[in-house]
């Protein structure tokens, strides 16, 4: 049973032009322990699957799943009471912007501890000595006096740290990490990469990366799911996914790196995800794949089996020795 | 911080001079003579009225008078009233208390309701509540208040009975006045029913010089936590599994407070000027009431030394506001 079952997860915005689709049909397990990196440019509902999950999406939004279990308890039919209890607790998450993401009015030793208070209960002793003990394990430096900073007094990469303090204070069972370097300096996003990494490693939670930097992934990741335009078009583990791509989108994506260029100018993708009006009626990335054909663009595609990456295409790439076969 | 308060000090100057100008020249701007109105109907002869303008110095060119008004304020002596011959300054001291008593719970009563309302309405956004409210302050903040004066005393005390008509304590009552004001000095003479009294006498012009206070919180309120509800910091709080009370409450509220305070000491000026009208409905016998009856009276000293302790105490209590946006949000501070 993994930490994480989650099963045909849609989630629908209302707009004043009508419901928008940002996350269609998406399934996803997460083991304990495990580091599973989700990536897809920006639009693809990368983010908003995990937001649904954890119930932070606006009133606008309106989640569908046929199943959502996290460690043997279900999410989806829990009243908010029971989830307020799981989230923040057993269930963190940290975000893009360490800056905004931090109440500006209150010291982020105050904004840890009522993390402290309000799911353990520990007393006020006990939760200063608890933060002490969670700023020295993500890293920052004297402890005691930056307990009593206020957000706009420490960097970018200490409010991080900061945010990181937070998610961890209840020793979570899995930490949603929602692009947590993409507001940092390169320097400092590999800092917190290899920190999250080591919290991995002692505490041994499961690990969410949500991403668009393939090199994030590559380094961090264990298993990789792809999505694009608010489906999964495929999930490999790390290694497999790099040398074997099966969508094209995939294969795209990792033809765009800069260290894989082989030519003077770098490929890109032509055009841009699709919206709300411009939805294809089959596969939905057809209008930019370029093996696309008359099939692909007017019937949507299934996943494919495990030994193809689950992916969402009639032709997959790297598949030929097999389907020959 | 010293610093910024002395620096804030400094601009009060120009405020400063320009207030005494403004009140002098205005209430000279105004058709009357002083000295008319205390002839009264009999009139007096041109000999008299001559003697009696040059005792108030006003043969003499209106600069040399404003000059002499000048340096008298600079050296603390806002003149004497012409009617009851007592200094400005110890009149106003003598009836601000009044005033201030009602400005004070004018403004508590506009807070404690204006602030919840404007987070009920934010937090419920489009919806019945909203609307309701939002509606409701609109109607408050676009009724006239002597009207909105009147009816309540018809309603209340005319038809009803339930609060006094005017003044503030019952005639029944009679204790020293120690502090000026009724709330304390009636608790502390320890009759029975005094301090009741006081409060009765209190309700009717409390609601009426606060409810435009009112309208305007609880809009600011509302459009501020929109705001802040729609940060990231909140979705944070959100992630943390808080009750909604909580990051309503404490994470968001803190951060809205900001424009609200700045128009809760804004509303300071408006409650002042209101404190006229009110006072002056309700015969409360405070500073508005004075200020009025001094108008009628062309009591120059009275109306220029009124108008700038009322705009003084502005300057402070926007000064006071601005220091206190510090205390609220950190980020402020270090300016």
């Amino acid at each position: 049973m993994p930490l994480l079952r989650i099963r045909n997860l849609s989630v629908d915005f209302a707009t004043a032009s009508g419901a928008f689709r940002a996350v269609d049909a998406v399934d996803q397990d997460i083991d304990t322990g495990e580091i599973l990196a989700i990536v897809g440019e920006s639009g693809s509902g990368k983010s908003v699957s995990m937001l649904a999950l954890m119930g932070l999406l606006p009133w606008t939004a309106t989640v569908t799943a046929d199943e959502i279990t996290f460690d043997d308890r279900d999410l989806l039919n829990m009243d908010r009471r029971a989830r307020r209890r799981i989230v923040g607790n057993d269930l963190a998450m940290i975000f893009q912007e360490p800056m905004s993401s931090l109440n500006p009015c209150f010291t982020v030793g105050w904004q840890i501890k009522e993390a402290l208070r309000y799911h353990l209960r520990l007393g006020r002793a006990e939760r200063h000595a608890r933060a002490i003990e969670l700023f020295e394990q993500v890293g920052i430096p004297d402890p005691e006096k930056r307990l009593s900073a206020f957000p706009h007094q420490l960097s970018g990469g200490m409010n991080q740290r900061a945010m990181i303090a937070m998610a961890i204070a209840c020793k979570p069972k899995l930490l949603i990490a929602d692009e947590p370097t993409t507001a940092l300096d390169v320097t400092i996003q590999a800092q917190i990469l290899d920190l999250l990494a080591d919290l991995r490693r002692e505490t041994g939670m499961g690990l969410v990366l949500i991403t668009h930097d393939m090199g994030v992934v590559a380094e961090t990741a264990e298993r990789v799911s792809v999505q694009y335009a608010g489906q999964k078009v495929e999930e490999q583990a790390v290694g497999d996914l790099f040398n074997t791509p099966h969508h094209p989108y995939t294969g795209a994506l990792l033809d765009a790196l800069p260290e894989r260029a082989t030519e003077k100018m770098l490929p890109t993708i032509p055009g841009v995800v699709p919206g709300q009006f411009d939805r294809p009626a089959g596969c939905l990335f057809s209008p930019r794949c370029k093996f696309a054909d008359a099939k692909c663009k007017s019937t949507p595609p299934a996943p494919l089996g495990a030994d193809l990456g689950h992916a969402r295409c009639f032709y997959p790439l790297n598949a030929n020795e097999r389907v020959a076969s | 911080m010293l610093n910024y308060v002395l620096s804030r000090l400094l601009t009060f100057i120009p405020t400063f001079i320009g207030v005494t100008l403004i009140s002098f020249g205005f209430i000279r701007a105004l058709p009357g003579d002083p000295i008319v109105v205390m002839a009264g109907e009999r009139g007096m002869t041109p000999e008299r009225y001559a003697e009696l303008s040059a005792q108030f110095g006003f043969d003499r060119p209106i600069f040399v008078q404003f000059w002499e008004y000048l340096t008298g304020v600079l050296q603390g002596d806002l003149g004497n009233s012409f009617v009851t011959k007592r200094p400005v300054w110890d009149e106003f001291f003598a009836l601000f208390p009044a005033t201030l008593e009602l400005s004070f719970c004018a403004m508590i009563f506009s807070i404690a309701l204006g602030i919840p309302a404007g987070v009920i309405a934010a937090v419920n956004r489009g919806k019945f509540f909203d609307r309701a409210l939002m509606s409701t302050a609109l109607v408050g903040y676009s009724m006239p208040i002597f009207w909105w004066a009147l009816l309540l005393i018809i309603i209340f005390s005319g038809n009803l009975g339930w609060t006094p008509v005017s003044g503030r304590i019952s005639l029944m009552y009679y204790f020293p006045n120690a502090t000026g004001f009724m709330l304390i000095d009636s608790l502390a003479s320890g009759q029975k029913g005094a301090f009741a009294s006081a409060v009765q006498h209190l309700i009717l012009p409390t609601i009426v010089l606060g409810t435009i206070p009112l309208a305007v919180i609880a809009r600011q309120t509302r459009s501020a936590m929109l705001e802040v509800l729609g940060e990231d910091y909140i979705r944070t709080a959100r992630a943390k599994g808080l009750t909604s009370g909580r990051i309503n409450g404490i994470h968001a509220l803190r951060n809205a407070l900001i424009p609200v305070v700045t128009v809760i000491g804004l509303s300071v000026g408006t409650l002042l000027a209101g404190a006229i009208l009110t006072e002056t409905i309700f015969s409360w016998p405070g500073i508005g009431k004075w200020m009025v009856d001094s108008i009628f009276r062309r009591d120059y000293p009275v109306v220029q030394g009124g108008l700038l302790l009322i705009a003084v105490m502005v300057m402070v209590v926007n000064l006071t506001v601005d220091m206190l946006y510090g205390l609220i949000n950190p980020k402020i501070r270090k300016r």
